[in-house]
């Protein structure tokens, strides 16, 4: 039922005749719902849901009652478009706009019940006026297309369609959000729960109804003639659309402003993340989600829920691109739908979650299945009598080991179901036999060690003292298993130049040994005893060996580094201590010393939109592979602290990071102002909770596999996903491709497996089952996809394939996906409709702009103004992103700073990354979770100012510091308090920049408004929608 | 005549210089004839407490191709200031220094007491002498507290300004850093890797930096005091330190399991000692002292592997070409010893193992750069400790008994040429006229070097006699030759000692009697062994053995009075009656017998025989056996199983051993505790004797000997019954009836049926 007919007009000036013939007709059908209009509108909304309720509620029934879906169509439609028009009167500020958004929001929550995932389809209409638009846009994201779809749907009555259910649906939730729409709230309330609920199972109805709404008519006020009037904006954007690809030179002017009605798209007519977000929050955050049903489309990553898991894998562990799989290759081609799952297999869990339980079956290990060796889980069907069962993954029967059987209950489930966490629940852990560890010998607790670069600016800039004096407090803070004392992790210490410094810090010894390793050609762990030790035995030790090494090194002159012989030997040390472990590099410059992996500086612009641009994201040399390998082979994991002045060659030395499941931390031109960020991350990646040693292995049922994996790990064989470490942010992305026709009653079963070595050093597995459903309709497709969980996976495919193919390809790519997706969505789920018109599916109805983000971001982006490690560097650590992270990634947070109300516990809504939204009074808070600014308009109130940076004006905010002072005000409390939040839920401390408005940093910044033209090119949001429009009309034509 | 003895006794107390033969054979027929070569036994730093050195230069020859120094035999134009080289018969001014000179007035090289006279020269900067130890980590922990005791004992007895360094090594291979506060540095270096000089030292840091800079500037006064190394330390600025070093110094911390043998990475780090001193002093005197407990099992120059399942390789296993790595690692250890050797340093080996340690791999290493080579069976035995203190002993001038980078250069005569060198030495390829195309020993070479050496390092010398048949000799002539031995004093001066000896000519067809009572049996005994020796390190034994059968057959028949075919009739005369029995004893020693020894054994005791004096060569060929009794005083007896009487106390030694054998009933009454009883106090002081006497010995032998100490029917007595000429042997011991003494079990033919046999082939015609 979800498809939201967006229709995206671009505003295009010319005039066009033919479209303006169009149009009358809808009006002449507007008219009739107009005059219903606004109050017509009103009652309608309450109409058509009051009806459409029952109507959901009554199982099959709704979807065909065609018949009063168009009355309550036709009503819909006239309702928006008034409720709009109160909304946004003006439009054009983003300023203004915002004010009008919270209150909708604030509504919604009461209302929306359920909306989300299923929510009816969005229509957009777009007119060239756009003054409507604005209206809608402030309004909300989902509703608001709703309201442009009635004016749509209104015009197609004539077609009727089926449609039109959908509309209604959103349209109630449309309104309810209306700022003052009595009728809209009393009328939603009733109808969500039900509603939607019954949509969504009964896919019946909405995939009939997909209702896309078509460009042409639209808009226009629905009833709202004296706009129409006005405009004709409507049937001329349609044409514009289509025929002139002129449109597109246009742009830029809408950002101008969105004043100029005829020539612009109203920015706030496309369809808003921050509305989706919002719409989702509203209606799911603070809930309890149960993952009892198979194939349900959890919460927004964005969206705060307490999660119960009753048989399927927490979202926070796995999310997919859709939710419910084509059940054959024909569909999945057809609709170019990529089928992934983003699987985190580590992540954390809020505290007022229930852990994963440990399964211990003692020596017999865990029960799997003959055939495929799936675990023991909830798909798992016991059948005669209990003495065996059928796996649901390969269909084998199985015998139940005899210790584990048990009798069934009158349906066919085990006595003990709720007992056994495999049975009951979607994750779970086994403590693995010894069968399932190296060499089949009980593992040793893993290690860390500490590598630390103390060449000659290393050691001038103070980072080696900063890091030594960091460590004593750090190592503190090692992860342990919360029944122990004492971590059982054993550190070690290595300094290195062009030679390696390894350190005997055993407890007896009166003071630490320095043993000098300079063949690196071969490098070698020159003794095992002593240097990898307890740290709270060898305290003393230690913490003397940490005041040494800035002086040992005070004098040092050498400049030369080397980088892989520090990798191998950390990999060496762990290996004749027989056991896995992180390695710590802190390093900062190119490894030019004469030593295996020696890099030369190759930061070749001449290759940049060169067929050989791929080669600057490769290793130079090979020895980097293979370093990787071994370090695979002996779970060792490598972290990379990065300080670089200057190229360093993120591609080549961030390869063993980045495939042994290590973290890459890149800090340029390092000052001591930086440390805090460096610090933060360094004492985070330290306490992290990791697994170690870790295989992960990804069962189906029958039908699909698992074809392709994205993320921190290394691969040696195509099913085995190899992982030195993983910690609980390392999310890999899996792709999958049917083998085979897929039942739809038993729909498509995934068990992801992660054998591991914890911290403590047991050797575990993980397991995470998930069921999805099957369809043979396109729009269940649609419907259940998650456009966060998409970009995630376009993503990381993407920055694979910028290894193998020039960027261009891999851009175009994407852009073609794109818009064979939405032409496959427009084609079979939505309503007919003009050609002209954009529609887009609900779930997927943001997706443009994160794509058009994605396409815009450095690494995809060829050009020689930003450095290649950046480019590097930011491949890597999305490569590793979960959902979450790679949703505010593409599509930052912006926060406007200065409606903050200090006394309420909320924060303000964010909104759109446009500059336009950004306003000289304001002061805005952005961060995409790398990097975090605060933006000063030139006018921002000097009482904030005060409030924040205890400065009498803006011209005294020194913006070299990168965190806020403490002022104790309570500006300074709550944004302090609001960054340290936002900090939080991210992995990587962000570091602060202060922009002022129109000084040169905001360059920078603007970067990040990534609705906007990018500074070094990437269309603008509206551009991208033309053009992924045009591509569609290609493609339906 | 005892002239002969007392003339020989006179010259080797004088020069220390020992010839097969006192008399020359004028021409190169008659002297191979002599089956026995005019050679010498030369010791070249012989203790001369009577010989002051001189404080200038020698005057050299100026012939290019002499350089003769002058001596006492030059003849002199005290008028004209003229003198004569003595070798090429060149006319030479004195140097201005000697205007003075006159018959009266002469410079001591002239007079004939300086036929051996020594210079001190200043001659380049002076360097410490550097101590270079490594060491084996992988020790029982016993062994090594020792060895750790030991080595920082040995930091006392070292000069003050001495450079020292120490590597460790097991499994890897360390380099310690010494002058470092607070924190202990070592380098580290993979114990299977085997690395060359250059990359030792660019690993080590000690490459200079690049050239380029000093280029730039042309005309750098060479103001290099010497090349500080972080590695060699004085010992006054370090000894606390790398007395706390040693004291921490753990065991090879790498897990050794069971069944295997700890990995040992010995040639790595004496290949690292080779290059760390050749890279920061070359030619400069310096030990590498080598510690080690067992056999490297690793990286180049391994021995074995580290299973214990596999055993070191046995004589059998060589012979069978079954030692796997032997080859491998000689090839190893004679590059590092030649490399060592070319840059003037010298290896010693300290082998402490109760099995083998590979030092017959490793002998190369001290036997060509004058090293000392010590076995034992731990380091925490006396014989160990004493033996390592005793390197550091000092002579009566308070000096070190140890000189360094010593070059010998030997001239001739025109009549003689030199055929080669056996000792502690290796040739400087120096070819010159006296330089035979003939090769004994060490050969081609008129110049050898000697890294190491001290009071009693001696070499055997080869000589050719040229001097054709048809070109007869002055009545009175003589022939002459110099010895010229530039060394390093452990006082780190350079001096220059020159030993010249002249001996008659005599003809051999009509004075042959001269000839050959100027036989010196003794060190031609010594020389034909160390001749033997030398064979056996390349040749199977049995041919040395018939080697040296013929060689004696010959030189009876030569010298040998008899009627043919009647071996009742064989008589020598007394200058060659003890040969035989020398030979007999050469036969049956270690040194040629290598049943009953292990390789290793068998290194240990040639690297001995090849560098000791000429007494204690004739030792170890004979042990010298004394016999203690109330019938008399103490007296020497013959070593034959009839000496080994009940009523007897037994001192035999070996030079490796001393043995202390108390007969039968000797051993009884001690039992019996007479020596407790005042009233048997001369018994008491009976046992005493020995036991002092063995203390002497003990007190000067370096090594020090195995001191055993048994009795009649004792396990150790075999050290004894081994040794002694089996006249009695459990085949004819009732045949000689009544008579007493030891019967020994053993089918070896005694002295008595070699002297018979060797009487029958001399006086066969057949031969």
């Amino acid at each position: 039922m979800s498809q939201q007919g967006y229709v995206a007009t671009p505003p295009y000036s010319q005039p066009q005749p033919g479209m303006g013939a169009l149009s009358p007709p809808l009006r002449g059908h507007y008219g009739d719902p107009s005059h219903s209009a606004p109050p017509a509108g009103i009652m309608k909304p309450a109409g058509p849901l009051g009806p459409t309720a029952p109507v959901g509620a009554l199982p099959p029934g709704p979807p065909n009652s065609g018949a009063h879906q168009f009355g309550q169509n036709g009503p819909n439609i006239s309702g928006y478009p008034q409720q709009r028009f109160p909304g946004p009167p003006p439009v054009n500020n983003a300023n203004s706009a915002a004010p009008p958004y919270p209150p909708p929001s604030h509504l919604p929550p009461a209302s929306y019940p359920s909306p989300g995932s299923a929510s009816a389809a969005a229509q957009l209409g777009h007119q060239l006026g756009a003054m409507q638009i604005h209206d809608y846009g402030p309004g909300m994201a989902s509703g608001s297309p709703g309201i442009l779809a009635p004016p749509l749907a209104a015009s197609f009555q004539g077609p009727p369609q089926l449609a039109q259910p959908s509309i209604l649906q959103p349209g109630p939730q449309m309104l309810a959000p209306l700022p003052s729409t009595h009728n809209g709230l009393g009328a939603t309330p009733s109808l969500p729960p039900a509603g939607r609920q019954d949509g969504l199972p009964g896919s019946g109805p909405p995939a009939a109804s997909f209702p896309s709404l078509p460009l042409p008519g639209q808009p226009p006020g629905p009833g709202y003639p004296p706009q129409q009037g006005a405009n004709y904006g409507p049937p001329q954007m349609p044409g514009a659309q289509l025929t002139s690809p002129a449109g597109f030179p246009g742009g830029p002017a809408q950002m101008a402003g969105p004043m100029q009605p005829p020539k612009k798209l109203d920015p706030d007519s496309i369809p808003s993340p921050i509305q989706v977000i919002e719409n989702d929050r509203s209606t799911r955050s603070g809930q309890v989600y149960t993952t009892n049903i198979r194939g349900q489309v959890p919460p927004l990553v964005t969206t705060d829920c307490v999660i119960q898991d009753q048989g399927n894998a927490s979202p926070r562990y796995i999310r997919c691109t859709t939710y419910c799989f084509p059940s054959t290759s024909d569909m999945a081609k057809q609709s170019q739908l990529p089928l992934a799952a983003i699987i985190k297999p580590f992540a954390t869990v809020p505290p007022h979650e229930v852990p994963l339980y440990l399964v211990n079956h003692g020596e017999s290990g865990p029960v799997r299945c003959n055939r495929c060796k799936a675990y023991m889980c909830p798909f798992m069907q016991f059948i005669e009598g209990g003495r065996k069962y059928q796996c649901g993954f390969c269909s084998c029967v199985n015998d139940v080991p005899p210790f584990y059987f048990q009798h069934l209950d009158h349906i066919g489930r085990r006595l003990d179901h709720y007992e056994r966490p495999e049975l009951s629940l979607g994750s779970y852990e086994y403590v693995a036999t010894l069968d399932y560890c190296r060499n089949n010998k009980p593992p040793h607790p893993p290690a860390y060690i500490f590598m630390i670069d103390v060449s000659y600016s290393n050691v001038k800039n103070g980072l080696v003292k900063l890091i030594c004096e960091e460590l004593k407090t750090v190592l503190e803070s090692l992860p342990k298993e919360e029944q122990e004392e004492t971590s059982a992790i054993r550190v070690g210490f290595v300094t290195y130049n062009k030679v390696l410094h390894f350190f005997n810090v055993k407890s007896n010894l009166a003071q630490p040994q320095m043993m000098v390793v300079t063949d690196v050609a071969e490098v070698f762990v020159p003794l095992l005893d002593g240097f990898l030790v307890n740290y709270q035995e060898s305290k003393a030790v230690i913490h003397n060996l940490l005041d040494q090494i800035p002086e040992i090194f005070a004098d040092s002159n050498e400049n030369e580094t080397v980088f892989a012989p520090v990798v191998q030997a950390g990999m060496e040390a762990l290996k004749a201590a027989d056991c896995p472990g992180k390695l710590y590099i802190f390093h900062s410059s190119l490894p030019t010393a004469e030593a295996p992996g020696k890099l030369k500086n190759r930061d070749d612009r001449k290759l940049i939109n060169t067929d050989k641009e791929k080669t600057l994201f490769q290793p130079q040399t090979n020895i980097y592979e293979a370093l990787t390998k071994d370090c695979v082979a002996n779970g060792c994991c490598v972290n990379l602290f990065l300080f670089p002045n200057q190229y360093v060659d993120v591609a080549s030395m961030g390869l063993v990071t980045l495939q042994t499941g290590g973290t890459l931390h890149k800090y340029n031109n390092f000052q001591h102002l930086d440390s805090q960020t460096f610090l933060n991350d360094l004492r985070n990646d330290v306490q992290k909770i990791t697994g170690f040693d870790a295989i992960m292995r990804v069962r189906t049922s029958t039908g699909f596999r698992a074809t392709d994996f994205f993320g921190a790990i290394y691969m040696n064989n195509t099913t085995d996903v190899e992982m030195a470490g993983v910690d609980c942010d390392k999310a890999v992305t899996v792709e999958f491709k049917h083998d085979d026709k897929l039942n739809e009653d038993s729909g498509a079963l995934i068990q992801c497996a992660v054998l591991y070595t914890t911290i403590s050093g047991q050797r575990r597995l993980r397991i995470h089952n998930i069921s999805l459903n099957c369809s043979s309709q396109l729009a269940d497709l649609y419907k259940s996809c998650e456009t966060d969980a998409l970009i995630n996976f376009f993503a990381k495919s993407a920055f694979t394939a910028v290894l193998t193919q020039p960027l261009k390809t891999v851009r175009d790519i994407l852009v073609h996906q794109t818009a064979h997706m939405l032409a496959c969505y427009r084609k079979n789920c939505a309503s007919p409709s003009a050609v002209s018109q954009l529609i887009l599916p609900d779930a997927m109805k943001v997706f443009p702009v994160y794509m058009n983000s994605l396409l815009k971001n450095c690494v995809l982006l060829s050009r020689p103004e930003i450095s290649v490690d950046e480019r590097a560097s930011q491949r890597q650590l999305v490569m590793s992103m979960d959902v979450a992270d790679t949703q505010i990634f593409f599509y930052p947070q912006l926060i406007p700073i200065h409606t903050m109300d200090v006394k309420s516990e909320t924060l303000p809504a964010a909104i759109r990354c446009s500059e336009e939204r950004l306003s000289e009074g304001g002061v805005f808070l952005l961060a995409n979770g790398l990097q975090m600014f605060l933006w000063l308009g030139v006018s921002a109130p000097p009482e904030l100012i005060q409030g924040i940076f205890n400065v009498p004006s803006f011209t005294h905010i020194n913006t070299d510091v990168t965190s806020l002072p403490e002022v104790g005000s309570p500006y300074s409390q709550k944004l302090r308090l609001t960054m340290s939040n936002i900090q939080q839920k991210k992995p990587y401390s962000m570091k602060l920049t202060i922009v002022k408005q129109r000084e040169q940093p905001e360059v920078v910044f603007r970067q990040f408004l990534v609705e906007d033209k990018g500074l070094y090119g990437g269309a603008s949001y509206v551009d991208f929608l033309c053009c992924v429009h045009k591509e569609i009309c290609r493609l339906l034509s | 005549m005892a002239t002969y003895l007392e003339f020989i006794q006179q010259n080797e107390e004088q020069d220390g210089v020992r010839f097969s033969w006192n008399v020359w054979p004028s021409s190169r027929l008659e002297a191979t004839r002599m089956v026995v070569p005019l050679a010498c036994l030369l010791t070249p730093l012989k203790e001369r407490p009577d010989l002051p050195p001189v404080q200038y230069e020698p005057v050299l020859c100026t012939r290019p191709t002499c350089k003769a120094v002058l001596n006492p035999l030059c003849q002199v134009d005290y008028r004209a200031k003229l003198w004569a080289c003595n070798f090429c018969f060149q006319r030479n001014q004195f140097p201005p220094a000697y205007a003075g000179i006159s018959e009266v007035n002469q410079p001591a090289e002239l007079m004939p007491q300086f036929s051996t006279i020594e210079y001190i020269v200043q001659r380049g900067p002076q360097t410490p002498l550097i101590f270079l130890y490594v060491v084996d980590t992988c020790l029982e922990e016993e062994d090594l507290q020792a060895l750790k005791e030991s080595l920082q004992m040995s930091l006392s007895l070292l000069p003050p300004d001495a450079l020292v360094g120490l590597i460790t090594f097991g499994r890897m291979v360390q380099v310690h850093e010494l002058s470092c506060e607070g924190i202990s540095k070592s380098y580290v270096f993979r114990g299977t890797k085997d690395l060359t000089a250059k990359q030792i030292q660019d690993m080590l840091g000690l490459t200079k930096p690049a050239m380029s800079a000093q280029q730039a500037r042309p005309v750098q006064p060479q103001v290099q005091p010497f090349i500080s190394s972080r590695f060699l330390q004085p010992v006054h600025k370090i000894d606390m330190n790398l007395t706390d070093l040693l004291g921490e110094l753990q065991r090879d911390p790498w897990p050794v399991t069971q069944g295997k043998r700890p990995l040992r990475s010995t040639g790595v780090a004496l290949s690292i000692a080779v290059g760390l001193l050749e890279g920061t002093f070359p030619n400069t005197g310096a030990r590498i002292m080598l510690f080690t407990g067992g056999p490297p099992t690793q990286g180049p120059g391994m021995v074995v592997g580290d299973e214990l399942k596999v055993p070191i390789r046995s004589w059998h296993d060589i012979e069978k070409d079954n030692a796997r790595f032997m080859k491998k690692a000689t090839k190893h250890y004679e590059m590092l010893a030649n490399r060592t050797a070319t840059n003037g340093h010298c290896i010693d080996i300290y082998a402490c193992a109760l099995d083998q340690t590979g030092l017959l791999e490793m002998k190369c290493c001290a036997n060509l750069t004058g090293g000392y080579m010590v076995m034992g069976d731990s380091f925490n035995t006396s014989l160990f400790k004493q033996t390592f203190q005793r390197v550091f002993s000092r002579d009566f001038n308070g000096d070190f008994r140890m000189a360094f980078g010593a070059t010998l250069d030997v001239k001739t005569s025109r009549e003689l040429k030199i055929l080669g060198a056996i000792g502690p030495c290796i040739s400087l390829n120096v070819k010159g006229p006296c330089v035979s195309e003939n090769e004994y020993g060490i050969s081609g070479t008129s110049q050898w070097k000697i890294c190491s050496l001290d009071p009693t390092s001696t070499l055997a010398i080869y000589f050719e006699v040229v001097n054709q048949h048809n070109a007869p000799i002055p009545q009175g002539g003589r022939g002459a030759i110099q010895f010229v031995t530039q060394y390093q004093h452990s006082s780190t001066q350079r001096r220059i000692r020159v030993t010249t000896v002249a001996r008659n000519w005599a003809d051999a067809q009509n004075q042959l009697q001269h000839i050959e009572a100027a036989f010196d049996q003794e060190a031609a005994a010594v020389l034909m062994a160390r001749l033997g020796v030398f064979r056996a390190e390349s040749e199977e034994g049995p041919d040395v053995l018939r080697w040296l059968d013929r060689q004696l057959i010959r030189l009876c028949q030569k010298f040998g009075q008899y009627n043919k075919e009647d071996p009742n009739s064989f008589r020598l005369s007394d200058s060659f009656s003890l040969y035989p029995q020398f030979m007999f004893h050469l036969r049956r020693s270690p040194f040629l017998q290598v049943f009953n020894n292990s390789p290793d054994e068998s290194s240990y005791y040639r690297h001995h025989f090849a560098r000791q004096d000429l007494t204690q060569s004739l030792i170890m060929i004979q042990p010298i056996l004394y016999s203690y009794s109330f019938h008399g005083p103490p007296e020497p007896v013959l070593l034959d199983s009839s000496s080994i009487l009940a009523d007897r106390i037994l001192l035999m030694d070996t030079f490796f051993q001393i043995v202390i054998y108390l007969g039968e009933t000797i051993a009884q009454w001690r039992k019996a505790g007479y020596q407790d009883m005042p009233e048997y106090e001369n018994f008491k002081h009976l046992l005493q004797a020995p036991l002092d006497d063995a203390q002497d010995i003990l007190q000067t032998r370096f090594p020090m000997p195995r001191y055993i100490n048994t009795e009649h029917g004792g396990s150790q007595a075999r050290f004894l019954l081994s040794k002694v000429n089996p006249s009695q042997t459990h085949n004819n011991l009732y045949a000689w009836g009544q008579e007493s003494g030891a019967p020994i079990l053993t089918d070896d033919v005694s002295l008595q049926v070699f002297m018979d046999h060797l009487k029958k082939l001399v006086v066969s015609s057949a031969s």
